[in-house]
């Protein structure tokens, strides 16, 4: 599945659409008031040229003209207010009706994702991307662990701030199955460049079954390396901040890690989820991603070898 | 013996020689610390604010390189955020607001046809404050403690927890000192041009400039409290531990953004609205003849400036805030486009009309109408809730404020630098180069800023020092470089031609461009005292109606600093009035005043420490120079 052109004229999903219809609207309008007045500046200059006096019927005619330009103006931006107005009212009633709640959580410079499940035994927690069934209307509910941050797929809808001390809510309905960019828009610091995530929609049976897989807990190691990388990772920092199901950590400072391998994307973005890229991440996280707070930890190479091979096993 | 006067028993040159003994600026050192001449003042301000803008646009170009490819390493994101953090302060902040403010203190007073500036110390004071302020935030960059949380500082990122240091410390009292200084400025200038204009120059006689800068200052006056407030909330969270904007302890991460939107909507229009005061005199010159539906232009002026303070909340449609009141605001950004257009629409007029002689300066405002509708159509696409709701924060955003500020408002400017330049200078610019000057920066500005559209509908968010390639976004971005490069050769061309023409450009009569409105009435440079005698106006365009014999007033004192007050709405001749001569304590009290801003960075006592110096400073100031005397009469010297 490869990443589709994350544009906000590609609308790939209810909201998006509704967006790109006044967009384009937009663009009609707009251009053609810039065409009647490029049209009028360049009358004038090709006018100077010609000796033509100017006299008291011709400024009557421009003052006409003037009347209508104001005419113009006016019923153009009531036109596209109402339009506006219309959009906004259809962006509130589409995806009324939640089929998926999930709850995502921003913070320096990752995205919590859970999803939220009437029985608790359902719900599910991730980072950095988000699964959702194609033609699902999904309700997130946002909040911030810090400062403010804006959720944002292109693809999908417009975005919405995360702001401490608020709630704020976004909806979502895609309309086809691929894999779309989404990114921090509101500056939240250092390393608000790799601050993203993917949403991946895919048919219902797929959706189903990654669902089943992330409850199912994390893989448990057989051979000896990946046992060895999972006593790493148990003694070294790691458990401070991350979790994964069946160890002993379960911290919630950093994503959670218990299905690690599943995923496309490392540190929000900032590479693709190899062995090679998750050896240098975790040798020097700072030289990838300068100024995150994930800090240095210093392992023998054996450990290292054994540590990526037991988080690069977690399906 | 009586004093000498204005009149019939002097000739002109003992006149001159009379007024200049008065009204000149001492030489030497004192003399150019002391000065209150609104010329000299302006003109520090200008080549002030010319450097801030040439600085900032180095910023800008060192940003426009890391990102000319993907995943560049040029600079790290730490260095990056101080960089698009310090270009926007220093653009919004020391150059734009400044810039537009000193073009008005070297040349209201001389349109108005008056001697002086309503409060020439408090002037003096408020460019030494604004240097002060620009100064320090420009070392603290130096020293790598330059502000990283964006020229807009959103909390709780610029609080004390995700921001400890002293780097937005230094950003917020930067705040307070150029807000300080414009306060200062907005005040003389509202008060010149209310109270000083030359008897017969009536409201309704008022030149287009004038009423711009009027407007300006007036917003200025209501604009920035919002933002000092802000500043100084956020500096108290930050040194003595409040939670104005801590919402783990009540307070609220939103207030920042309408204290701060309070100001910084209307402060877009603060900088462009002088501009327009610009267009309307150089198109009005070009055209020979009168700006087309005068009545309507003053109207959508004062409407523009009253309808710039009910949209900041478009914003904040991100935030999530009701979504009847976001309606309201979307129907109000909108609505401010139907000024805009009349005006834009006037101007056309106006050349279609006259017969346009055609100069630099006209070509500038030509490219002004071309680039700044184009922005302003963007304009009303953000105003639309739901479709900003796709375009905020992306580089469609960047596109878009690019083209009002540099189309709006540089452009204007650099028409107005080949304007009024001969002026100021006494010589003219060379216009074979200015032609030059105008196609590198009119094709480098669009093809820096035009393909930044597209990246921002193609999702390049702001503010991000890098990105990963296969996004779509590697060409454009480099596109953009190179416009960029081109915009930096026609920066370049103006400065040469500037520095250049200073010295071998042909001089300038008084009135080389055959314009109507006072300044051009008086030699080029102005004389210390302006205008031998004070202007009578009996006519909108003084010099067109009495091009050969201006008629004049009579009866001010020569050997002292003296000026007419007129009264509002008429301009009737009320007063005279006398004007402060140079003076030490206006740059004693800013240093002060700035040393007690600089040292609140690290102390909260020193507030208290630091208000008797200033209290000292302001005694000394306002000594009166000769006791009053009872009879009401001046004393004789």
């Amino acid at each position: 599945m490869s990443l589709s052109a994350h544009s906000v004229s590609q609308p790939l999903g209810v909201h998006a659409e509704h967006i790109a219809f006044i967009w384009h609207a937009m663009l009609g309008a707009c251009g053609l008031m810039y065409a009647l007045l490029l049209g009028f500046l360049v009358m004038t200059l090709l006018r100077q040229h010609r000796s033509a006096p100017a006299g008291v019927e011709l400024e009557k005619r421009i003052e006409r003209t003037l009347i209508l330009w104001v005419g113009l103006i006016v019923v153009g931006l009531c036109g596209l207010t109402l339009a506006s107005f219309l959009t906004d009212r259809a962006l509130v009633r589409a995806a009324s009706e939640p089929q998926i709640a999930l709850r995502v959580i921003g913070h320096q410079w990752w995205w919590q994702v859970e999803y939220v499940d009437a029985d608790n035994s359902q719900n599910v927690r991730t980072a950095n991307e988000i699964h959702l069934p194609v033609g699902a209307q999904v309700h997130i509910a946002l909040s911030s662990d810090d400062v403010i941050h804006s959720f944002w797929v292109p693809n999908l809808n417009g975005k919405r701030d995360l702001i401490p001390g608020r709630s704020t809510e976004i909806r979502l309905q895609p309309l086809t199955t691929g894999r779309f960019r989404g990114f921090c828009a509101e500056f939240c610091g250092v390393q608000h460049a790799y601050m993203q995530f993917e949403v991946i929609v895919e048919s219902a049976q797929e959706f189903a079954a990654w669902k089943a897989r992330q409850l199912a807990g994390a893989v448990t190691p057989t051979d000896p390396l990946r046992q060895a990388g999972r006593d790493v990772f148990e003694r070294a920092a790691c458990p401070l901040c991350h979790a994964i199901a069946g160890t002993n950590a379960a911290a919630s400072t950093g994503p959670d890690l218990s299905h690690f391998a599943s995923r496309r994307l490392l540190a929000a973005g900032a590479l693709t989820n190899t062995r090679d890229h998750l050896r240098a991440w975790l040798q020097n996280p700072q030289r990838v991603k300068p100024g995150n707070h994930m800090p240095v930890v210093d392992l023998p190479g054996r450990d290292m070898t054994a540590l990526v091979a037991y988080l690069g096993s977690l399906q | 013996m009586s004093a000498p006067r204005d009149g019939e028993d002097f000739d002109e040159a003992s006149t001159a020689q009379q007024l200049t003994r008065t009204w000149a600026t001492p030489r030497g050192w004192w003399g150019a610390l002391a000065t209150v001449d609104h010329k000299d003042i302006a003109r520090r301000y200008l080549v002030t604010a010319g450097v801030f803008f040439v600085g900032a646009g180095m910023l800008a170009f060192v940003m426009r390189l890391q990102l000319s490819r993907a995943e560049n390493t040029l600079i790290g994101p730490d260095l990056y955020n101080q960089l698009f953090t310090m270009h926007g302060t220093t653009m919004m902040f020391l150059f734009a607001v400044p810039v537009m403010q000193a073009v008005a203190i070297y040349l209201v007073p001389l349109i108005a046809g008056t001697r002086a500036i309503a409060f020439p110390r408090l002037t003096a004071f408020s460019y030494w404050i604004y240097v002060f302020g620009g100064v320090m935030v420009w070392v603290a960059f130096a020293l790598n403690i330059g502000p990283d949380a964006g020229w807009f500082a959103y909390t709780p990122l610029s609080g004390p927890q995700y921001s400890p240091g002293k780097r937005v410390d230094f950003w917020a009292q930067m705040i307070t000192y150029t807000e300080v200084s414009g306060l200062a400025t907005a005040v003389s200038i509202v008060a010149t041009i209310l109270k000083m204009r030359a008897p017969g120059m009536s409201l309704s006689r008022m030149p287009l400039f004038l009423w711009a800068m009027l407007v300006t200052n007036l917003m200025v006056l209501f604009a920035m409290p919002a933002v000092m407030l802000a500043s100084s909330f956020l500096i108290m969270d930050r040194l003595v531990g409040t939670h104005f904007f801590n919402a783990a302890e009540g307070g609220d991460a939103l207030l920042w953004q309408h204290l701060f939107w309070f100001f910084g909507h209307p402060e877009v229009y603060i900088i462009f609205i002088p501009a327009l005061g610009m267009v309307s005199s150089i198109v009005a010159t070009a055209a020979r003849r009168p700006i087309f539906a005068y009545p309507l232009m003053v109207l959508a002026l004062i409407a523009i400036s009253f309808m710039a303070f009910g949209l900041w909340v478009h914003h904040m449609f991100a935030t999530g805030l009701p979504r009847l009141g976001n309606s309201f605001y979307t129907a109000a950004s909108m609505a401010i486009s139907l000024p805009s257009g009349v005006q834009i629409f006037c101007w056309i007029a106006t050349l279609y009309l006259g017969k346009a002689r055609f100069n630099v300066a006209l070509l500038f405002v030509i490219g002004f109408i071309v680039i700044f509708v184009l922005g302003g159509l963007t304009g009303v696409m953000l105003a639309s809730v739901p479709l900003d709701l796709q375009l905020h924060d992306t580089y469609f955003v960047v596109a878009h404020f690019h083209y009002v500020l540099i189309g709006g408002a540089v452009f204007p400017l650099i028409g107005a630098v080949y304007y009024w330049y001969p002026k100021v200078v006494g010589r003219l610019l060379s216009e074979r180069l200015g032609k030059w000057n105008f196609w590198t920066l009119f094709i480098g500005f669009n093809v820096t800023f035009f393909p930044m559209h597209y990246l921002g509908l193609a999702g390049m968010p702001r503010r991000i020092y890098t990105y990963a390639s296969g996004l779509g976004w590697d060409g454009l971005n480099l596109l953009a470089t190179l416009g960029a490069s081109l915009l930096g050769v026609g920066v370049l061309l103006l400065l040469v031609n500037m520095i250049r023409s200073a010295r071998v450009g042909p001089l300038a009569s008084p009135n080389p461009w055959e314009a109507g409105t006072l300044e051009w009435a008086t030699t080029s440079p102005p004389p210390p005292y302006n205008f031998p005698h004070i202007p009578l106006v009996t006519a909108d365009e003084p010099l067109w109606r009495e091009r050969d014999h201006l008629s004049v007033m009579r009866g001010l004192r020569l050997d002292k600093r003296e000026l007419v007050v007129t009264t509002v709405v008429e301009a009737r001749a009320d007063l005279r009035e006398p004007v402060a001569r140079p003076s030490l304590w206006p740059l004693l009290t800013a240093i002060a005043t700035g040393g007690m801003f600089l040292a609140s960075i690290f102390s909260p006592w020193a507030v208290v420490a630091g208000a008797a110096p200033i209290a000292v400073a302001m005694i000394g100031w306002f000594w009166p120079d000769q006791p009053p005397r009872a009879d009401g009469e001046d004393p004789e010297p």
